[in-house]
C-alpha cells in the first residue's frame, strides 16, 4: 500500500508555500473585490515564515512538523486565515504524533479532523461562501475514494477536481460568514479568495504526497 | 500612490517604534509578539483592559494605551487582526491579579484570534472575559451575516470601561459595563474616497470623483449602497437617521455625539458634519450633553466621516468624564 512520508508532507508545505507566492496578487485581487484586500499578503507573510523554518521541519515526525507549521501561521499569519489554517494544521498535528508515514485512511483522519477544526473555529457551513465550500467536498471526495480502497493519486485528483467545483460555486453564492457578509447582495458573482487558498492546497497534495522526493 | 513610509512590511514595527519614543512615560512598547502596554503596567488590583485590531486605524488603539483607558493594546498588520501569542502575553503583561477584560471589535478575524488567546491564557489559570462591540448599523444582523462590525462606539467603551477598572471594579463589572455601552452605542461611516492598504499600493476600491460610499467599514470594505455626491447637511441626515431609527434615540435622552474622521477629512469639515448632527438632534428633543470630534478611530487615508450616538446616563456621563492620560486621549490631569 502507498504511504506518505514525512518528507513528502513537507514538500506539500512547500510547494504550498511556492504557490501561496505566485498567487499572492490573485488572492489579494479577489480579496479586494469583497474583503479587504490581504489574503494574499497574510498568506505569503505565513508561509514564507514555514519555508524559513524547513531545517527545523526535517527529521521531525508528522505531528510535531505540522504542529511547528501550525504555531507559525498562528503567530504570522494574522487575521480570520490565520486562525483557520493554523487550526487546521493544529488538528491535523493532533492525529499524526509520532508517525513518519501515513496510510491514506490516516491521511483522511488528518484531513477530517482539519475540516472539523475548521468548522468549530469559523462557524461556517457548506453555501456561506468560505474555504468550507472547497474544503467541505474535498474531503468528501477523498472519503468516498479512500474508503473503496482506490489509490491515493486518483483519491487526491478527486480531491483537487471536488475542491476545484466546490470553488467555483462560491462565485454566485451571496457570503454569509466573514467580511464579505457586510456586502450582502453584492458579495455573489466573486470567488471567495479562502476557498481559493484551500484549493491551492489540495492541488499541491495531489502534485507532491504521490511522488517520491 | 505615494506614502510618507520606508517599505510596506515595516509600516506596523516602524510606528509602534516611534509612539513608544514619543511617550515613553506612558507606553512600553512590546516587540516580537507586538504589544504596547501602560508604562506602569501590571498596576496590582486593577482590572486589565485590553484591546487589539489591525492597524491603520490609528490612533485607536496604541494611542488610546495609558492610565484610565487601556492597559494593553495588541497591533496586527494594517487591517488583519493581531495573532493569538500577541493578545495572551499583551494579557499576562497587564494581568494585577483581578484578572484581564478583552476588549474585541466584530470582525471574524479579531473574533477568532481574541478566543484562542483568551483559551491559552485561561488554559493557565487567568481570569479573562472578553466583550465584542458591534455597533455599525450600516450591517444587517442576522444569522446569515458575520453581524454588526464594531466601530466608533469601540473608542467610547475603552474610555469609559477604562475609567471604571481604574475606580477599581471587578472583572464581572468592568464586562458588564462594557456591554452596557455596546448596547447603548451605535454608528455609521462613509467614504468619499478609498484608502490605500501599504502592501497594495493602490486604492482598495475605485470611487469616481462624483460617488460617495455610505455605511462603509473602517477597512475599504464596500458599504450598504453607493451613490451621488450630496451635500454636508444631506450626508449627515443620511448617516443619522438609521442611527436613531436603530436603537432607537427618543424624545428627552442624553446623548454623547461623536463625530470621527475617517482620516482624510479635516477638521473644518468633521465641525460642519457636527453643527447639522448637533441641529437634528436638538430638533428631535434629544439632548447632546457631551460631544467628542476628531480622527480617532481612522481607516488609513481615506476621506469621510462616520458619525457615532452614544445614550448617556449618569453612571457613563461620570466615567467619561473621569481622567485619562494617552498618548491621543488627556484630559483630568
Amino acid at each position: 500500500m502507498t504511504t506518505i512520508t514525512a518528507d513528502q508532507i513537507i514538500a506539500w508545505i512547500e510547494r504550498y508555500s511556492i504557490r501561496i507566492a505566485e498567487q499572492k496578487e490573485f488572492l489579494t485581487k479577489l480579496d479586494s473585490d469583497i474583503g479587504d484586500a490581504d489574503h494574499g499578503a497574510n498568506m505569503h507573510r505565513g508561509f514564507q515564515a514555514v519555508l524559513v523554518k524547513k531545517a527545523e521541519l526535517q527529521g521531525k515526525d508528522i505531528g510535531a512538523l505540522l504542529k511547528i507549521v501550525a504555531m507559525t501561521l498562528i503567530s504570522t499569519v494574522g487575521g480570520a486565515a490565520g486562525a483557520l489554517y493554523g487550526t487546521f494544521f493544529l488538528q491535523a498535528s493532533s492525529v499524526t504524533t509520532g508517525k513518519t508515514e501515513l496510510t491514506p485512511g490516516e491521511f483522511l483522519l488528518l484531513l477530517e479532523k482539519g475540516l472539523a477544526g475548521i468548522v468549530l473555529r469559523g462557524k461556517a457551513a457548506i453555501g456561506d461562501k468560505t474555504m468550507v465550500d472547497a474544503l467541505h467536498p474535498a474531503v468528501k471526495a477523498c472519503r468516498r475514494a479512500i474508503g473503496a480502497n482506490e489509490p491515493l493519486d486518483q483519491a487526491l485528483a478527486q480531491a483537487v477536481a471536488a475542491a476545484e467545483a466546490g470553488l467555483q460555486s462560491t462565485i454566485p453564492l451571496m457570503a454569509r460568514r466573514g467580511r464579505a457578509s457586510y456586502l450582502g447582495e453584492r458579495s455573489a458573482n466573486h470567488q471567495d479568495p479562502g476557498a481559493t487558498s484551500t484549493f491551492l492546497l489540495f492541488q499541491c497534495a495531489a502534485e507532491t504526497l504521490t511522488t517520491n522526493h | 500612490m505615494k506614502k510618507l513610509i520606508n517599505s510596506p512590511e515595516n509600516v506596523v514595527l516602524e510606528s509602534i517604534s516611534g509612539l513608544g519614543a514619543a511617550f515613553p512615560d506612558l507606553v512600553k512598547v512590546h516587540f516580537n509578539p507586538n504589544y504596547i502596554v501602560r508604562a506602569d503596567a501590571p498596576v496590582q488590583g486593577k482590572v486589565g483592559i485590553v484591546s487589539g485590531g489591525g492597524s491603520g486605524h490609528e490612533p485607536m488603539h496604541g494611542g488610546f494605551v495609558g492610565k484610565g483607558m487601556l492597559d494593553a493594546a495588541c497591533p496586527g498588520a494594517v487591517f488583519t487582526s493581531p495573532t493569538p501569542d500577541q493578545m495572551h502575553e499583551a494579557t499576562k503583561a497587564v494581568n494585577g491579579g483581578k484578572g484581564v477584560l478583552h476588549i474585541v471589535k466584530n470582525y471574524t478575524g479579531d473574533v477568532m484570534n481574541f478566543e484562542m488567546a483568551a483559551d491559552l491564557a485561561r488554559a493557565e489559570g487567568a481570569e479573562v472575559e472578553a466583550v465584542v462591540i458591534d455597533d455599525d448599523v450600516a450591517v444587517k444582523d442576522s444569522l446569515y451575516t458575520a453581524g454588526r462590525r464594531g466601530v466608533g462606539t469601540t473608542v467610547l467603551a475603552e474610555k469609559i470601561v477604562g475609567a471604571a477598572a481604574e475606580q477599581g471594579c471587578t472583572l464581572k463589572e468592568a464586562a458588564a459595563l462594557c456591554h452596557k455601552v455596546n448596547a447603548q452605542g451605535r454608528s455609521m461611516g462613509m467614504a468619499l474616497t478609498s484608502c490605500v492598504v501599504p502592501h497594495v499600493g493602490k486604492p482598495t476600491f475605485d470611487l469616481p470623483e462624483d460617488e460617495m460610499e455610505i455605511g462603509i467599514g473602517i477597512h475599504g470594505e464596500p458599504g450598504r449602497q453607493r451613490m451621488k455626491l450630496k451635500s454636508a447637511d444631506e450626508i449627515t441626515e443620511m448617516l443619522l437617521t438609521p442611527i436613531l431609527e436603530d436603537l432607537p434615540f427618543q424624545n428627552g435622552d442624553n446623548v454623547l455625539l461623536f463625530v470621527n474622521s475617517m482620516g482624510g477629512t479635516p477638521g473644518v469639515e468633521l465641525f460642519i458634519v457636527y453643527r447639522k448632527a448637533h441641529e437634528i438632534l436638538t430638533n428631535r428633543g434629544i439632548k447632546v450633553s457631551r460631544s467628542f470630534v476628531g480622527p480617532y478611530i481612522t481607516s488609513l487615508e481615506m476621506a469621510g466621516a462616520s458619525i457615532t450616538l452614544l445614550k448617556l446616563d449618569d453612571q457613563l456621563t461620570k466615567l467619561w468624564d473621569e481622567p485619562v492620560h494617552t498618548p491621543a486621549l488627556r484630559w483630568g490631569v
